[in-house]
């Protein structure tokens, strides 16, 4: 009776533990940080936020606000916006908050109102994205994302052309929803995804030609990591518990 | 013995580099260099007749902005240059032609002596017509040339009243030069036409728009915008010209580089990589005209004989300021020609990056010059494919391992009580 009751709530915890961050309540600025006043207006010129970290500008109706933040491999991130309209508007809106990687591609929300469409008599909205799990390492042709910057754009989608122009405040808030960690031994990225804001500079001759770089040698060993740890730990319990196992058919002996 | 000696070698070898590897390196964000040149701002103050209106807050248009200048003056960043030209200010008859060539600076661009620049702020009176277009071509001249972002923040309550030149178009005419500049817009208390031609202006120079009604609200957006001067003004690309093919298309070292590009065209870049290493490109096409509402921007990397390697696309509609795209790219392991041996010169491989673009105009929409265009390369160190691990993790390995010990143990061991029961009885 006693081990189907553990088993059915460990199953129950199982379930729901992974759910309840979800539906925890908004998420909290971290104790101690610093509020940010500013908003950059492009990719290059993106004001740079921890995650934690509260934002609070004002703007005009019609600005592309831009924030940047950085995210490690096993993270998920969770971006929050309250824009507030002190004053009236002439008809209905649409917000959108955008996200994209270090190197400009959007990225798919799982989760939140991302684009959500506002009365013209309300006074704020709620924008929210919650976005994938960053992996250690994908193929070069794969979207998925990568450990490096990312870029938060907040902008109006659509509105009656007379609100251009109107003064509305913005709360921001870029969260860590979980924080996974990840092991080398998946795949590392050798760079992060970091946009390289630097002029670049145009070359006038031919590139010259160069040494082969040494490889690493050693392809069969898979690099240390956890893996050694966990298969060696399985193959000395293994060990234990064939000797136990032996030490169980032994006929016990008479006194 | 060899073997294994060698193995040895290499896990210490690994556990070194492991070590010695440390955190990841810095990002390229904190190597960009010091410019050499201090934030430079010009203030563009409309003194037409009409900004005597008195609309805002019970005060007239001027009072307000004299207030909002001085403010703004003596909360001025130490190192920002402010210079503050004005238009319409003295010019007192009807002759338009006269009236339209009304434009002056009264704070040259410099670090500022504020008593002056406030004495000179309060000696305006509304006078006379609105050049707009004219007072914008001037602040650029004005504001001179440099490898830094300019930025003009134009204050207006009327329509420009001599165009031509259109001041939208000038606005066009000068961000497609080669010095960065942005032009803030504010209106006061605009109307339908002011909003549009000070949208107009702002979108063609990726500038803002603001409709100020209060003396508070001009205030707090001026100061904005001149702090935002200081933050952002050293991100300038390197301005290039692509090409209509790969074979002549310029050479590209990693950093940011910013074109024009017309509707439906292409533009061509190279880039070279070495082997081991990674391509990453993206790029930004800004719609600083009007345009139908759907749009799309395509990034390829070709080799030179055309075959694709990899694309980046997105596609939008409706309202947006810019549309991106981005790739990466690394020459695939175990391609078929023969790896070279270790020490040996190879040419780099030369990527061709292509850009093009699936605008479509407005009636009426100019065409040229064209769209700007924003482009990121990077070249870094290629990130393998991790090889099948051969080693396992996680809880259910350990289980799995453990309860198979468990029963090879119980196995042997019942076999062993068989075999010894069996031979004692032979």
């Amino acid at each position: 009776m006693r081990t189907p009751l553990i088993v059915s709530a460990a199953a129950l915890v199982a379930v729901v533990g992974p759910a309840l961050p979800a539906a925890a309540a908004a998420p909290t600025p971290s104790p101690g940080a610093a509020t940010v006043t500013k908003a950059g207006t492009s990719f290059l010129t993106a004001t740079a936020i921890t995650a934690g970290q509260p934002v609070r500008v004002g703007a005009s109706t019609g600005d592309y606000l831009y924030w940047s933040f950085t995210a490690s491999a096993g993270q998920v991130h969770r971006v929050s916006a309250t824009v507030s309209f002190p004053k009236a508007r002439g008809g209905p809106s649409v917000w959108s908050v955008d996200v994209f990687d270090g190197l400009r591609r959007r990225q798919a929300c799982t989760t939140g109102a991302q684009t959500p469409l506002v009365d013209a008599t309300a006074t704020s909205v709620e924008l929210g994205c919650t976005l994938r799990e960053v992996r250690s390492w994908a193929d070069p042709w794969s979207a998925d994302p990568l450990p490096g910057t990312y870029y938060v754009r907040l902008a109006v989608a659509e509105l009656p052309e007379a609100d251009l122009g109107l003064p509305v405040d913005v709360d921001l808030l870029v969260s860590t929803a979980s924080d996974a960690g990840s092991a080398a031994d998946d795949g590392e990225l050798q760079a992060p995804l970091t946009a390289d804001n630097r002029a670049g500079a145009v070359l006038t001759g031919e590139p010259t030609p160069a040494p082969v770089p040494e490889s690493d040698g050693a392809g069969w060993l898979p690099g240390l990591g956890s893996r050694w740890a966990w298969t060696t730990a399985g193959g000395i319990l293994a060990a234990v518990a064939g000797v136990v196992g032996f030490g169980l058919t032994r006929r016990p002996r008479r006194p | 013995m060899i073997n294994k000696r060698r193995s040895t070698a290499v896990l210490l070898g690994l556990l070194a580099a492991t070590a010695l590897a440390g955190p990841p390196p810095a990002s390229a964000d904190e190597t960009t260099e010091p410019a050499a040149e201090p934030p430079k701002v010009e203030l563009v103050l409309d003194v037409s007749g009409s900004m005597r209106a008195r609309d805002i807050d019970g005060r007239s248009r001027i009072s307000v902005a004299q207030q909002a200048f001085n403010e703004v003056v003596d909360a001025l960043p130490e190192e920002t240059e402010l210079g503050i030209r004005v238009l319409g200010a003295t010019y007192r008859g009807k002759d338009k032609k006269q009236g339209c060539l009304d434009t002056q600076q009264i704070v040259p661009v410099g670090p500022v002596d504020r008593t002056q620049a406030k004495a000179a702020v309060a000696t305006l009176r509304p006078t006379g017509f609105t050049p707009v277009g004219l007072a914008l071509r001037s602040a650029a001249q004005d504001l001179g040339t440099g490898t830094t972002a300019r930025r003009i923040v134009l204050i207006t309550d009327g329509e420009d009243t001599c165009a031509p030149p259109d001041p939208c178009d000038v606005a066009r005419e000068l961000a497609a030069r080669g010095t960065r500049l942005v032009v803030d817009t504010l209106g006061l208390a605009p109307d339908a036409k002011v909003r549009r031609q000070l949208l107009c202006i702002a979108g063609a120079t990726g500038g803002t728009y603001t409709a100020a009604e209060s003396a508070e609200e001009l205030t707090g957006r001026i100061k904005q915008l001149v702090d935002r001067a200081k933050d952002t003004y050293t991100a300038t690309p390197t301005v290039v010209d692509g090409t209509a093919g790969c074979v002549d298309a310029p050479l590209l070292s990693p950093g940011v580089y910013t074109d024009r590009e017309e509707f439906s065209t292409h533009r061509w870049y190279r880039v070279p990589v070495r082997p081991g290493q990674e391509l990453r490109a993206s790029v930004s096409i800004a719609l600083d005209r009007p345009v139908r509402p759907d749009h799309g921007v395509l990034l390829r990397a070709t080799t030179g004989d055309g075959r694709e390697l990899v694309r980046g696309v997105d596609a939008g509609s409706g309202r947006t300021d810019v549309i991106s795209a981005g790739l990466r790219w690394s020459d695939a392991e175990g391609s078929p020609a023969p790896k070279p041996s270790e020490g040996t010169l190879v040419e780099p491989d030369i990527v061709c990056l292509v850009v093009s673009n699936s605008f479509a105009p407005r009636a009426g929409t100019e065409a040229r010059p064209g769209m700007p265009v924003e482009l990121t390369v990077g070249v870094v160190d290629a990130s393998p494919a991790p090889a099948g691990p051969g080693l396992g993790r996680g809880w259910l390995l350990l289980a799995v391992l453990t309860v198979a010990g468990l029963l090879t143990g119980l196995v042997a061991g019942l076999l062993t009580r068989w075999w010894v029961a069996t031979w004692r009885e032979n």
